[in-house]
């Protein structure tokens, strides 16, 4: 691809982070294209997560984490709790892209927050809710949309389905869908879905604290390999996911 | 008129305790999201040895409550980075033993004052001094509240952002500092804590929206001060503790209208 003369997006070249002396994460190195679609994988406690904050320049590491210059990168975290009495309500949890906040123009902005909502699928009767009282699959399609809101073309997912249920993660995996093939938006995706790893990502980096494989998931998921980087648990997911 | 404003003693500490209920009461609003309300009250009672220091030096004791109170500020922020726990518990030991250093360093004719407040002793240069830095403390609190927000409900999101949250946070401390050394004058070390808390924590039962919330905390703040001072003319008691049982009254009232 690079040959085609397409800029990569990403270069990720011996990224290494070390906390309190304990290595979490070394020669980490993977490229990505525009229009790719990453799924980052491995086991509990494997780094995707501090690998994402890395990327996203939240922790400091070694090694080099080159963006395109025109990069916009939109981000969905992994978990969102929020008091389901801080009263705020999802137009004004939109308007922390603006400068001035809750005193900016609503007629400026409602526009774009209902553009940004309409491709995850709510419409704006969902405004003037309070965030609390979303329902989880509703929060996490706000947290997209909350993404999109600045149109990025690149978006960083950490795990976009935990904790929600079957059927919500149908809707989030449609979605992500959508952004790769309405949108053309590049997607880094932690997921521990292997499934949902096989049916969207383009390419997929298999991390254990260091580089395990990358490739096609086709390539590089044979069940030799997904045995060598979880152990023998590759079939049982436990529900509670513990940050990595 | 205006010699009339300037000579009444009422109306000067109406204002300068109105004003400064309401960058009070704005503050509130982040104390209560981010479950700060007993580090606010814990707070306000490190001003009692500033208080003292000043009275000690001969310095307005306005100076001394503030710079104990921004030094206290530091401390919170840095126990907070630490040990990355909410600093309620060591805080409250540290703040506690403030208020008794203060009260055996403070002169005995003034403790009574440095407690509970006094209105009685306003000029009117102090009174639009108070008026003055309560505007720039609403005004600063204002123009940070979106960096602030991102700390409370998204930090994650807030870098992406590229919000300065820690900045942000660390201006607030600095407005609190200044408008408890401000408010100790009318409510007291012991109370002035509660007034950033109480008109917040009672907006927040009837308030729908993050705009809402922050005006209708500014209005029970100034409600609980004017029904404070009346109550306090009319029956002749200490203003200070009548003002914070206002606002408790308040606070009551909108227990029965809250939102869940």
């Amino acid at each position: 691809m690079e040959s085609s003369g397409v800029k990569a997006i990403l270069k990720v070249e011996n990224l290494a982070v070390t906390i309190e002396r304990e290595e979490i994460l070394k020669d980490i190195s993977f490229t990505v294209m525009p229009g790719d679609v990453i799924a980052l994988i491995g086991p509990n406690g494997a780094g995707k997560t501090v690998l994402l904050k890395c990327l996203l320049g939240m922790m400091p590491y070694r090694g080099g984490v080159h963006w395109a210059a025109d990069v916009k990168i939109g981000y969905v975290p992994q978990r969102f709790q929020i008091a389901k009495n801080v009263p705020l309500t999802v137009r004004e949890f939109f308007l922390l892209h603006e400068k001035k906040f809750i005193f900016a123009t609503r007629a400026k902005t409602d526009g774009r927050i209902a553009e940004a909502l309409s491709v995850v699928g709510l419409g704006v009767s969902e405004l003037d809710e309070r965030l609390g009282h979303l329902s989880g699959g509703q929060v996490q399609r706000v947290l997209i949309a909350w993404a999109l809101y600045d149109k990025p073309n690149i978006i960083l997912f950490d795990e976009p389905t935990a904790g929600i249920d079957i059927g919500g993660q149908e809707t989030v995996y449609n979605l992500l869908h959508t952004l790769k093939d309405r949108f053309g938006i590049t997607i880094i995706l932690v997921s521990h879905e292997l499934n949902v790893v096989f049916r969207y990502a383009t390419k997929v980096v298999c991390i254990n604290k260091s580089m395990f494989c990358t490739g096609a998931p086709r390539e590089v998921l044979t069940s030799g390999e997904l045995e060598k980087l979880y152990g023998e648990s590759v079939y049982y997911h436990p529900h509670e996911h513990v940050k990595s | 008129m205006s010699e009339l404003l300037f000579a009444s003693p009422t109306v000067l500490s109406v204002t300068a305790a109105t004003a400064t209920a309401i960058a009070a009461g704005l503050l509130g609003v982040f104390l209560v999201l981010r479950n700060m309300a007993l580090v606010s009250d814990a707070l306000s009672h490190v001003a009692l040895p500033g208080i003292a220091l000043g009275l000690t030096l001969g310095i307005n004791p306005f100076w001394g409550a503030f710079a104990f109170l921004f030094a206290a500020s530091f401390l919170i922020l840095g126990i907070e980075k630490r040990t990355n726990l909410p600093a309620d518990a060591i805080v409250g030991v540290i703040f506690t033993a403030s208020l008794a250093t203060g009260i055996l360093l403070t002169p005995e004719p003034e403790l009574l004052e440095a407690l509970f407040g006094d209105f009685t002793k306003i000029s009117s240069a102090g009174t639009w001094l108070t008026v003055a830095l309560s505007i720039a403390i609403v005004a600063v609190t204002l123009a940070s509240t979106r960096s602030l927000l991102f700390g409370i409900v998204a930090p994650d999101l807030g870098h992406v952002s590229r919000s300065r949250s820690q900045l942000a946070y660390l201006v607030f401390l600095i407005m609190l500092s200044l408008v408890v050394a401000l408010g100790v004058k009318f409510v007291g070390t012991l109370l002035m804590g509660t007034l950033t808390i109480i008109p917040a924590a009672a907006a927040k039962n009837v308030s729908r929206t993050l705009r809402q919330f922050m005006l209708i905390s500014v209005v029970f703040a100034a409600l609980a001060v004017l029904l404070g001072m009346g109550a306090a003319s009319v029956w002749g008691v200490i203003a200070g503790p009548a003002i914070i049982l206002s606002g408790v009254a308040i606070f009551l009232v909108t227990l029965a209208f809250a939102r869940h």
